[in-house]
């Protein structure tokens, strides 16, 4: 049994270990996608409504069901909550072992250990940004749209939190997903040594690009905020889809 | 005029930097002695290592200072140390190499013996005898018969392991080991995979996952990753590490 008391049972170390690299994978993937969902804003307003409404079953069921994304994001909140427990394992616990650490990483000045300290830094982060994030949504699934996402960047003044998440969790998921490759020895290639490189490379060249379309996406959503400001709280109506909806439910009538 | 410039035999001057040397001083089995950094000044010379600094340092200005060496070739494992901040053979780091200030300091997170000289004996014979590191077999050896031969992969990926020097320079290049004093390091790691891939040891996974299937062993690692880049030898010690968890994570389910 792989779930049998694993905290008591000497398989605990590798089952954590294992977790810890699942859930940080399944985070990070996700976090990438979500990126591509949320940026449909920068196709337009009728592009990113269509989007939630995917996200909402629109499509199987013929309405949308804001529950599943309710549903989805507390599915994300356990996940970041084990993968936060498992993770806390790792982290310096004593002023001693805080003390030991920042002599070691100030002489040695090596790039992947230093890369691994931000983890912390960003892990740590994560645990108050992302909660916030997540728990807005579990509770009101049904506002995200293009004017209701926008209305809660501006008006609901959570621009400085998703501004801060979007550093912190780009960071945090890109060399995540870099050192899990490199700890279960993965896509390192004939010599590891320079699959390593090509690792280094291809997370940054990510992360640089996550980094750039996610601000273009949060300055997307503040433009369509600040100008929807005065209106906010209303909701956006897809010209064609009203026009649409309207058409069907008058041949029905 | 000019024609006595062809004659002129042209002046070697010498452009030999002088380097100063800031290092750690301390003596622990002497009450009076305090930990210090003290600085010597030595003119560098063609092809000089640090090893051959050390020994004229000592020569001529220093001669109480301890420091270790043996084979002087980067054979032995015994000079590593703090060479500005990271670990490192001083018998293959070349003066040219460094910057005109040049601290040394012993490598961290073994016993001192006294200023650049520390006991990695006794943490590598703890090490190994918590690991078990040797051959564990169930057969009695026969010294008369022809040994089994041995696929010639199989022995060069052995070898390449075996290389390990026991320097103590991964120990000292990962935080983990810094934090947590128990953590067997990658020389631990390694040598067990060194053992795992050898035909001849018996032990099966389910056994070795008894001995590093723990957060001092394998799952400890935090993928920091010094030890690959600070192992004098250039071991694949991250891939054997990943080789070790790999096997050690397929054993912790079964």
């Amino acid at each position: 049994m792989l779930f049998k008391n694993p905290l008591s049972s000497p398989r605990g170390p590798a089952v954590m270990d294992m977790l810890q690299s699942v859930s940080g994978i399944i985070l990070a993937l996700f976090m990438w996608a979500h990126m591509f969902m949320v940026s449909s804003i920068l196709l337009g307003n009728d592009a990113m409504y269509w989007v939630t409404k995917m996200f909402e079953g629109e499509p199987i069921f013929g309405k949308g069901y804001p529950i599943l994304v309710s549903l989805f994001a507390l599915f994300i909140l356990s996940l970041v909550v084990l993968h936060a427990f498992l993770a806390m394992r790792k982290f310096p616990a004593t002023h001693r072992q805080y003390r030991t650490l920042h002599n070691h990483l100030g002489g040695i000045r090596h790039t992947d250990s230093y890369l691994w300290y931000v983890q912390v830094f960003t892990g740590f982060a994560l645990f108050f940004l992302a909660s916030v994030h997540l728990y807005q949504l579990i509770m009101h699934p049904a506002d995200i749209g293009p004017y209701a996402s926008s209305d809660r960047v501006w008006t609901g003044r959570m621009w400085p939190l998703y501004l801060m998440l979007l550093f912190v969790v780009e960071l945090h998921g890109g060399i995540g997903l870099y050192r899990v490759l490199v700890k279960w020895g993965w896509f390192m290639g004939k010599d590891p040594k320079i699959g390593r490189k090509r690792l280094t490379i291809a997370k940054w060249v990510l992360t640089l690009f996550f980094l750039v379309l996610g601000s273009l996406t949060l300055a997307a959503y503040m433009k369509v905020g600040y100008e929807h400001q005065d209106s906010a709280g209303e909701r956006y109506q897809p010209a064609e889809y009203s026009q649409l909806h309207s058409a069907s439910q008058g041949e029905n009538d | 005029m000019n024609a006595c410039t062809e004659k002129t035999i042209p002046v070697k001057v010498s452009t030999a930097r002088t380097i100063e040397f800031a290092i750690f001083r301390h003596n622990p089995f002497d009450e009076a002695s305090e930990p210090h950094f003290e600085t010597y000044q030595l003119e560098e010379a063609d092809s000089m290592t640090l090893f051959i600094a050390l020994n004229e340092i000592r020569a001529k200005q220093a001669p109480s200072l301890q420091f270790d060496f043996v084979c002087r070739a980067g054979i032995c494992g015994s000079c590593a140390m703090l060479i500005n901040g990271r670990p490192g053979l001083a018998c293959r780091t070349l003066i040219s190499q460094l910057p005109t200030k040049v601290t040394l300091m012993p490598l961290p997170g073994f016993e001192l013996i006294g200023d650049l000289s520390v006991n990695t004996g006794k943490w590598m014979r703890g090490m190994s005898e918590h690991l078990q590191t040797w051959i564990h077999s169930a057969e009695v050896s026969n010294f008369d018969a022809m040994e089994e031969k041995m696929a010639p992969e199989q022995a060069e990926q052995i070898y390449e392991l075996e290389r390990c020097i026991e320097c103590g320079c991964c120990i000292a290049g990962c935080g983990t080991a810094q934090m947590r004093p128990e953590f067997v390091g990658a020389v631990g790691l390694n040598q067990l995979a060194r053992f795992k891939i050898d035909p001849r040891d018996n032990r099966t996974d389910a056994q070795f996952y008894e001995v590093i299937g723990n957060e001092h062993g394998v799952f400890g690692c935090m993928t920091m990753l010094g030890c690959e880049d600070f192992c004098p030898k250039e071991l694949p010690l991250a891939q054997q590490i990943a080789y070790m968890r790999r096997a050690m994570a397929a054993a912790g389910i079964n």
